[in-house]
């Protein structure tokens, strides 16, 4: 069996099963998105997340219900939380509040910064590029799918708050900021609304977090950096001191979705919030291409 | 020294690199490898641990980056055209790697989901043939974290064979397998050449290698010392007459009367390579036969005439034959030291 008697490379094999797909030249690129998608959720880490997400309107709701048959209206809780008793449906509302600032952030944060790095550490990342799995399409799929779980993480806190609301007190038509009142099935759609700016509000920490995973093959790190960085902005955008700096913190529209409560509608901040987004998601999704389609695939 | 790889001329490579150097700083992990790998070969990459063989592969596959040099994989230059390339490459880097939350059936499922030409009408069937060739259709549905090493080697294996390929570049291959496993490696490794696979395979053991490649290349220290087939590299080296007679010292006169070295002392048959020591009884008993040895040059009497002056000052002659020296040999001569430095 001389080696020069075999077949040269571009001759097909003989005995292979499948012709090569030569005239196929490319598959749907969704399939991998699915895939990807598929893996996140099934992933017992990620459905921690979201029931521990989950837990957060669930816990507020049985604590006002607990105590508010003894005194009428706490006072000092966060935003709308006095209004839970008169209406189930504001729980959703209140869990959403209590859930941007830290929880929200957090999950996010775990998801994002193990985007690449999560893959590095484990050692698929070289098989998946050597599949290949071109670097620019598995940047853009990982972000599609960290995006997608900032749409479901809210969802979740929205949908598990308005069941557990409905349950535990009675539900009405809703008295907007604004003072109108409107019916449920119109809630309804001013809720998802909301859910659809929390979502828009994480997608530029998400963009970091990709970013922050290019760097490392150490998941944790990028997560906690990630999370840092969403705490740090948070208290510049605080500080009165930096006022100047405001604007640009990517932080500093999270809990403007309370607009979406008037009538008419102020979409100003939507608008401000989605364009500070998309700056964000345009900056750090191109360092996250640039740092990784060099990089050194070592791990 | 680098041979011709296999005497024609315009065999097509199926690796080929040009001076490819990588350096992490000052060191150089490789290089200026000049690589030629004959499609259609089994190419034992050998080298002791740490001797650059990973860091090469990992820039075939366009995994990191060349400092120099060039790399050209099936005829195209990598890595710039790596996504014609590679989905004719099955690889196996640097061990395998897995999800350990998925089983093993949807570990291969999400990585062929990957490749854009592999057809997800059939990627069931062929994920499932993938597994049962390995040996692994048993095992597909566990998790992959309770996959023993050898398992997840095979799954490895496995991701590489999910579609056809024209080149298998596989990593320390039977790393963490059993004997069994081993033989089962090798064995599949020689159906995939046989049906026109070219395979290039690292490894860091010797017997290995010799035991299922055409064609080899011994790494050092970042260089590629030599390579070509692996006949051509046991003639580099010197031929040894090994004779079987129950009087060897008669047979040491006269081959010392032909001008050849004849061994000091009468040793058990078995000769050097360990595994073949274990392998096989003494063949000398105290009354038994000897066996005696002596280097061949290549300018010394033909192996005919040495029996017949055996014959002919009455040596009784039981077993005579010429043989290159073992791979082993020619491999501390090239490394000049221990071959299996890390063990």
């Amino acid at each position: 069996m001389s080696p020069a008697d075999r077949s040269s490379g571009d001759a097909a094999p003989s005995s292979g099963a499948v012709p090569r797909p030569a005239a196929a030249r490319r598959g749907s690129g969704l399939a991998l998105l699915g895939s990807e998608v598929s893996v996140l959720f099934r992933r017992v880490r990620t459905v921690a997340l979201l029931a521990a997400l989950a837990l957060i309107p669930v816990l507020l709701a049985v604590a006002v219900r607990v105590t508010a048959d003894g005194s009428e209206g706490g006072g000092g809780g966060p935003a709308f939380l006095g209004d839970i008793t008169q209406n189930g449906l504001f729980v959703s509302l209140t869990a959403l509040t209590v859930a941007i600032p830290l929880f929200l952030p957090l999950t996010v944060g775990v998801v994002a910064g193990d985007t690449i790095a999560g893959e590095a550490s484990l050692g698929t990342l070289r098989y998946l590029l050597v599949t290949p799995v071109g670097r620019v399409r598995l940047v853009l799929v990982k972000y599609a799918g960290a995006a997608l779980f900032c749409l479901v993480a809210t969802l979740v806190v929205v949908v598990v708050g308005a069941i557990a609301g409905a349950a535990l007190f009675p539900v009405g038509p809703v008295t907007l900021l604004s003072g109108q009142t409107i019916g449920v099935g119109d809630y309804a759609g001013r809720m998802l609304l909301m859910a659809l700016y929390v979502t828009i509000s994480l997608l530029g920490l998400s963009a970091i977090g990709l970013f922050a995973s290019t760097l490392t093959s150490v998941p944790v790190g990028a997560m906690a950096a990630t999370i840092v960085l969403s705490t740090v902005s948070q208290i510049v955008d605080a500080l009165p001191q930096l006022d100047a700096l405001d604007p640009w913190l990517f932080t500093h529209y999270w809990l403007g979705f309370a607009d979406l409560m008037r009538d008419p509608v102020s979409w100003g901040n939507f608008a401000d919030n989605a364009l500070l987004q998309a700056g964000y998601v345009a900056v750090f999704g191109a360092l996250a291409l640039g740092r990784f389609t060099t990089k050194d695939v070592l791990s | 020294m680098t041979t011709a790889s296999d005497g024609s001329p315009g065999a097509a490579l199926a690796i080929e690199t040009r001076g490819l150097t990588k350096s992490f700083g000052r060191q150089r992990a490789v290089a200026e490898v000049d690589l030629a790998v004959p499609a259609g070969s089994v190419y034992g990459f050998l080298g002791p641990n740490g001797s650059g063989k990973t860091t090469t592969i990992r820039m075939l596959l366009g995994l990191t980056s060349a400092t120099e040099g060039e790399v050209r994989v099936l005829g195209e230059s990598m890595p710039d055209r790596s996504r014609d390339v590679l989905p004719r490459v099955g690889a196996l880097v640097e061990g395998p790697a897995f999800y350990p939350f998925l089983s093993g059936r949807a570990n291969l499922a999400r990585l062929d989901s990957g490749d854009r030409r592999a057809p997800a009408a059939t990627r069931r069937a062929r994920v499932g043939a993938a597994l049962d060739r390995v040996g692994l259709g048993h095992a597909a549905d566990k998790k992959a974290h309770a996959y023993s090493l050898g398992m997840k080697q095979r799954l490895g294996l496995a991701a590489a064979l999910l579609v056809p390929r024209d080149l298998l570049v596989l990593d320390e291959p039977s790393n963490g397998l059993d004997p069994q496993g081993t033989r089962e490696v090798r064995g599949l490794i020689r159906a995939l050449a046989d049906e026109g696979t070219t395979v290039f395979v690292s490894s860091h053991l010797l017997a290995e290698v010799e035991q299922m490649c055409t064609h080899i290349g011994v790494m050092s220290a970042g260089r590629l010392l030599t390579q070509g087939t692996l006949d051509d590299l046991r003639d580099l080296g010197a031929h040894r007459v090994r004779l079987l007679t129950p009087d060897p010292e008669r047979a040491r006169d006269v081959l010392a009367g032909l001008g050849l070295v004849p061994d000091g002392r009468a040793e058990p048959a078995g000769g050097p390579t360990e595994a073949r020591s274990q392998q096989h009884p003494p063949l000398a008993s105290p009354s038994g036969p000897a066996r005696v040895e002596a280097e061949l040059p290549r300018t010394g009497p033909s192996p005919e005439s040495i029996v017949a002056a055996l014959v002919a000052a009455d040596v009784r002659v039981r077993g005579f034959e010429v043989a290159g020296a073992s791979l082993e040999d020619r491999f501390v001569d090239l490394t000049g030291e221990g071959f299996d430095v890390a063990g």
